[in-house]
């Protein structure tokens, strides 16, 4: 066995990969062969670490240096200084570059000091496609104990006293879907993983599957001895390559383990798993969709009950959990229900894993205790809105969310007290909005993806959804008329009764609940004729000013309309009918002298 | 797997090999590796303190590497560091005197006095 001296972590996460991190590791491999530290330093392709916005990004243990945006020319560097020399190469560290700490590790940075991370534990630790360093950080070791200490009763027992709910959206306890999925009297049952992550912007479960599978393999072995199932599912969208990747190393090597298959620990409990791939349409993430979809079929929501726990997959009885409730279960065997019940809010256990993005300076995932209040997640975490501008709205749930606004900052985050303001926890994602954002445009970016993705199998939403769009299209386009705004209402109340399932039912949340915050908005919008933060197209113009205009040209060049004109010593114009309304000239005016005309 | 004790086993085992990445109190073991310490003979010296570590298999020591720490003319040098932060200064080092202070002062907690930066100054 060989031990190194120093280990090299680099992310391997989608945002990671995509920003080039597959090319450092090679740039790392050849600048340690070239200075023959290969023996000595080791290079492991870790998931994420949650600090999208600075990848790619590369730790350096022991020491623990955290090193942002790192480019393939950085590594030379990287090498021949901290690794050959030891000396840290501070102009790459996180946080602030002229500090003269050279111990700054990882532990000291902001983003991560007020994080509690329980889903999130091994990621960005350990190195996902080996499981031995899984099993390293006490991984399998729940299993052995469920397993070889516990009866079904008691592991239900557990989960239920830990007060764990769904992290997919709605918030249902898991302990108790597993007991109804236990009582359920049938030759087979089955145990599922809803990882059809489909939320804009939201990516926490697909870190997860990436940076640490085995926790989701782990849990879903530990639910299936629970209900008496031998025979579990992932669902997963195809567009997650890597995270599909990993998985399935992930369960090859649980087989070889003996971690799956047959009696697992020389017990009689035998757990076989399979991936099931997705296209990718939101409505398979509604669980009864779900489940027709891996049956192979049209993926359509069914009415409930019976509920999956009764007649789920191929009619027998189901559990479906999310990747995030799985990711925890193990954890709460380890340290304990009381542990994890003693977590959060009085209603809401444990901890939430949000991928934060938008005008946000930390774009990112964070898991943070229930109960933490939004304005930290902002500004403590997030590192604040760019360019000094105000923060106007936070949206969470996505498109079955709604938005919290500004007067809400100091909302504490859990499951019911985001209900009461009229939005939900959803699955995680949160989208953060600065005074630059029109809100009518917001609901009509989300509903715009309902009307999208509506299976259309009952009409409220197929055609509901549908009409709500229209009405929010005439809105911004500035042909609002009377009484739009209360057909929306009523439209909205119709569609939320009727709908045959979650996604229906939720879909016109984003514009009730910016109709409950931002109604001016709205009105300014059909009365006056106005957008108010200057978003919508139709009711903006571009104007320069006469007096700070010094006639340079620079804006005329930007135009890709050609819609500039002037003369030297002579003020610019521009010509409205023309104008596409880009703002490109804005944006190169050195003097300031183009303003937006709401 | 048929037992929990295999686990263990791996668990054991690998933590060994990734113990740098959670060992946040432990001690450490510096070596000087600016130019003058490599051109002194640094790397063997950091070689042979692995090599021992490894033997011994003690895990929870991490070595590191630092710039000149400044008396060139005691190099190679290493420091030793305990996790509150005091630390014990060896020079002149060689592959063999590395052994040693792995046995004598990681493994059993004995400073090896003749080795130390304090000795050397008091023999000029």
């Amino acid at each position: 066995m060989q031990i190194y001296r120093a280990h090299v972590l680099v992310c391997g996460g989608t945002g990671c990969t995509s920003s080039n991190s597959e090319k450092l590791i090679k740039e790392f491999d050849t600048h340690l062969k070239k200075n023959k530290l290969q023996d000595e330093v080791k290079v492991v392709k870790t998931g994420c670490f949650g600090l999208c916005a600075e990848g790619p990004i590369v730790v350096v243990y022991p020491e623990g240096s955290m090193y942002m945006m790192v480019r393939v020319e950085d590594v030379k560097e990287i090498v021949e200084e901290h690794l050959l020399k030891g000396r840290i190469v501070k102009r790459l560290l996180a946080g602030d570059k002229n500090q003269e700490d050279i111990t700054k590790s990882l532990d000291n940075v902001e983003f991560f000091k007020r994080q509690m991370r329980i889903a999130l534990r091994n990621c960005g630790v350990i190195n996902p496609e080996d499981i031995n360093e899984y099993i390293a950080y006490d991984g399998y070791k729940a299993l052995a104990k469920v397993l070889t200490e516990m009866t079904p009763e008691q592991v239900i027992d557990t989960v239920k006293r830990s007060g764990i709910r769904g992290r997919g959206g709605a918030g249902f306890p898991t302990g108790l879907k597993w007991e109804f999925a236990s009582k359920s009297k049938d030759d087979q049952k089955y145990v599922c993983c809803n990882a059809d992550e489909g939320d804009p912007g939201a990516f926490m479960d697909r870190s997860v599957l990436e940076g640490d599978p085995h926790s989701v393999i782990e849990a879903m072995a530990i639910a299936g001895y629970a209900i008496g199932s031998n025979q579990g599912y992932v669902y997963v969208r195809a567009e997650y390559p890597i995270a599909v990747k990993r998985l399935t190393i992930a369960i090859e090597q649980a087989k070889e383990y003996g971690l799956l298959g047959n009696n697992i620990f020389g017990t009689d409990f035998s757990f076989e798993l399979e991936i099931r791939l997705g296209a990718g349409a939101f409505v398979c993430g509604e669980e009864t969709a779900l489940m027709t979809s891996i049956e192979g079929k049209r993926g359509e929501p069914r009415p409930r009950p019976p509920f999956p726990a009764v007649k789920g997959l191929w009619q027998k009885p189901t559990i479906l959990n999310n990747v995030e409730t799985y990711a925890n279960i193990p954890v709460i065997f380890l340290k304990g229900a009381e542990w994890f019940a003693g977590i959060g809010t009085e209603k809401s256990k444990g901890t939430k894993v949000f991928a934060v993005g938008g005008k946000i300076n930390n774009t990112g995932l964070v898991e943070i205790p229930m109960g933490t209040t939004l304005r930290e997640i902002v500004y403590d975490i997030g590192g604040g809105i760019p360019n000094g501008k105000k923060f106007k709205a936070a949206q969470t749930g996505g498109p079955s969310g709604g938005c919290i606004p500004a007067s809400l900052i100091d909302t504490h985050i859990d499951y019911d007290s985001l209900v009461q303001i009229g939005s939900m926890m959803g699955s995680g994602g949160l989208i953060i909005m600065d005074e630059d954002t029109c809100m009518v445009d917001i609901a009509k970016f989300f509903l715009e993806f309902t009307v999208e993705e509506s299976c259309g199998k009952c009409p409220p939403c197929r055609i509901g959804t549908k009409r709500m769009y229209e009405i929010l299209e005439r809105i911004t386009e500035g042909k609002g008329q009377e009484g739009d705004i209360e057909k929306l209402e009523i439209l909205a109340k119709n569609i939320k009764a009727s709908a045959l399932c979650g996604l229906g039912q939720t879909a016109p949340n984003p514009v009730l609940s910016t109709l409950r915050y931002f109604r001016d908005e709205y009105e300014a919008h059909v009365k006056q004729r106005k957008c108010p933060a200057g978003v919508c197209k139709s009711m903006t113009q571009f104007v320069i000013n006469a007096e700070r205009c010094k006639s340079c040209g620079i804006c005329a060049r930007a135009c890709p309309a050609n819609c500039i004109s002037g003369d030297k010593k002579e003020p610019y114009v521009i010509n409205r009918e023309k104008c596409l309304k880009c703002g490109a000239c804005m944006e190169k005016c050195p003097f300031k002298a183009i303003f937006k005309n709401v | 797997m048929k037992s929990l004790a295999e686990l263990e086993e791996i668990r054991r085992k690998t933590l060994e090999q990734i113990s740098m990445r959670t060992n946040k109190n432990s001690m450490r073991i510096v070596v000087g590796m600016a130019t003058c310490g490599i051109a002194a003979g640094a790397r063997p010296v950091m070689n042979a303190l692995l090599e021992q570590l490894k033997k011994r298999n003690v895990n929870d020591v991490s070595v590191t590497m630092t710039g000149c720490i400044g008396v060139c003319k005691f190099e190679p040098i290493i420091e030793v560091i305990n996790p509150d932060g005091s630390k014990v200064t060896y020079v002149r080092m060689t592959p063999e005197k590395a052994e040693r202070i792995v046995a004598e002062h990681i493994v059993n907690g004995r400073v090896c006095i003749d080795y130390t930066i304090g000795a050397a100054e008091d023999k000029k």
